[in-house]
């Protein structure tokens, strides 16, 4: 090909990229149909910059364009454009040559209706929605504390590290099986089916992860497939979403039983944080001994009084040989109770030490709380087990208090 | 005591029993004998709940293409 210019007229030097690169902006720049175009498309990957310039994708079923917007101009914008939106661009083509990309410098933009995508996705979220597939009474709750998490996705992805990274964090005592499945292109839809399916189908599988990491809007497209939705309406297991970031909704995370905006976001709430779960295990191993140690002074106080019962029985002018056979019968008793409350308080004791061992005694006195309804001493572990103006007993290291929730 | 029992429980069913057993000590009205015998358990539940949690390492497998399951190991990354 014959240069336009001279820097490259020797048939066998080399370029520089960047003289390359100047030279091909120059190729767009020279024809003057590129000048001024108007292109129809939907846009995608739409991002406002902090500096006001906007930067977006014009797409259709065959091709893609990158655009960009300065802020001068996209201040005169008469509408909030949005991925999904179909619009024509007018402006030029130029090459960004620091990218090495040739792309549109819009200068206007107008909207012609909503996209193909987004309308498709509009008229299936409403179908489903009138079908009842969202309702919030067919979103089955998820199980405290899991055995084995299911997961569909990509096996290579990100996405996966991430929720492996978080359960091992989390939950180091879980199983994790992994049903991989294309989450992009065509088969994806099939693929996530089939793999939610065979995991739905295991009994030893507790909840189910649907993730995929962040994309466009077209990359995220198969979970906003019919199939995949229904699919996860009828499952058995609850269902976990956890699709693209916390901006995108998917058909998927509608009609799942709870939606995570992330897929660490989706591990973290499928799993326990066992930074949670050791204290709470211990303070009630705490409790325990507690409560066991006040049972054992009820009694001890119990048969006291009886003795003290027992000893005013009856007159002083009763026989002294009535009372000395009281005395001696008392005497037995006090010494089997306590030969009774001395077997009892080894076995405690020895129970103690081995409660020690595992600190729970040391918790309490780290500042951790036990709180129960007063009214039916229910331990309180979500804010949903109370409501304003419920009694509460909290239970600190050295003793209770009582308590109100006020909001 | 049935410590064979407690051993075969989940790490859930063994927390649920505790919590049980904590809240009847703590209404009290029992017996002495039926007291002791719930703690005792009480403290082998608590015990097979802390060893649960303290023994695990995540167990990873996965579905491969001929439909057979392996156990796959996965590097921690940061």
């Amino acid at each position: 090909m014959e240069p336009l210019f001279g820097q490259a007229d020797q048939e066998h030097s080399t370029w520089t990229v960047g003289d390359l690169t100047a030279y091909i902006r120059e190729l767009f720049e020279l024809d003057y149909r590129l000048q001024d175009v108007r292109v129809e498309g939907e846009i995608s990957n739409f991002t406002r910059a902090r500096s006001g310039h906007l930067y977006f994708t014009l797409k259709d079923e065959n091709a893609q364009l990158k655009c960009v917007m300065w802020r001068s101009n996209a201040e005169r914008l008469r509408f909030p454009p949005s991925d999904g939106d179909a619009v024509v661009a007018r402006g030029h083509i130029s090459v960004y040559e620091v990218g090495g990309v040739y792309q549109l410098y819009a200068q206007s933009l107008s909207p012609t209706g909503r996209g193909d995508l987004a309308l498709a996705f509009e008229r299936l979220k409403q179908r489903l929605a009138e079908e009842g597939l969202f309702d919030p009474e067919q979103k089955q709750p998820l199980p405290r504390f899991p055995r084995k998490i299911g997961v569909v996705t990509s096996a290579d992805a990100a996405a996966l590290r991430d929720i492996l990274n978080v359960l091992r964090r989390r939950s180091p005592f879980l199983s994790v099986l992994i049903a991989p499945a294309l989450v992009q292109g065509d088969e994806a839809p099939y693929q996530i089916v089939r793999s939610l399916q065979w995991l739905d189908a295991r009994d030893d599988v507790d909840t189910i992860i649907v993730a995929r990491g962040g994309g466009s809007i077209e990359d995220l497209w198969a979970f906003n497939d019919e199939d995949v939705a229904r699919a996860i309406f009828a499952a058995h297991h609850p269902i976990i979403s956890g699709v693209g970031h916390e901006t995108d909704f998917t058909i998927a995370d509608f009609v799942a039983d709870v939606r995570a905006p992330t897929p660490s976001a989706a591990a973290e709430i499928a799993a326990p944080d066992i930074a949670e779960l050791r204290p709470h295990v211990q303070a009630l191993g705490t409790a325990l001994y507690r409560h066991m140690q006040t049972i054992l002074e009820q009694g001890r106080w119990q048969v006291q009084s009886l003795v003290r019962s027992l000893r005013h029985l009856g007159p002083q002018a009763r026989l002294a040989g009535s009372r000395q056979q009281v005395d001696g019968l008392t005497g037995r008793l006090e010494q089997a109770i306590s030969r009774h409350l001395e077997r009892r308080r080894g076995r405690l004791e020895m129970a103690r030490a081995r409660l020690d061992a595992v600190g729970p005694l040391a918790t309490l006195s780290r500042g951790y709380a036990i709180v129960r309804r007063a009214d039916d001493g229910h331990i309180v572990r979500s804010v949903g087990d109370v409501t304003a103006g419920d009694r509460l007993r909290v239970r600190v290291a050295d003793g209770s208090f009582d308590a109100a929730v006020e909001s | 005591m049935a410590k064979d029992d407690v051993e075969a429980l989940t790490f859930e069913e063994a927390l649920a029993e505790l919590e049980t057993i904590v809240e009847r000590l703590d209404a009290g009205e029992l017996v002495l004998e039926e007291a002791l015998a719930l703690f005792e358990r009480g403290q082998a539940l608590a015990d097979h709940c802390n060893e649960q949690l303290e023994a695990a390492t995540l167990r990873v497998e996965q579905l491969t293409e001929d439909g057979e399951i392996v156990e796959i190991n996965v590097e921690e990354e940061a």
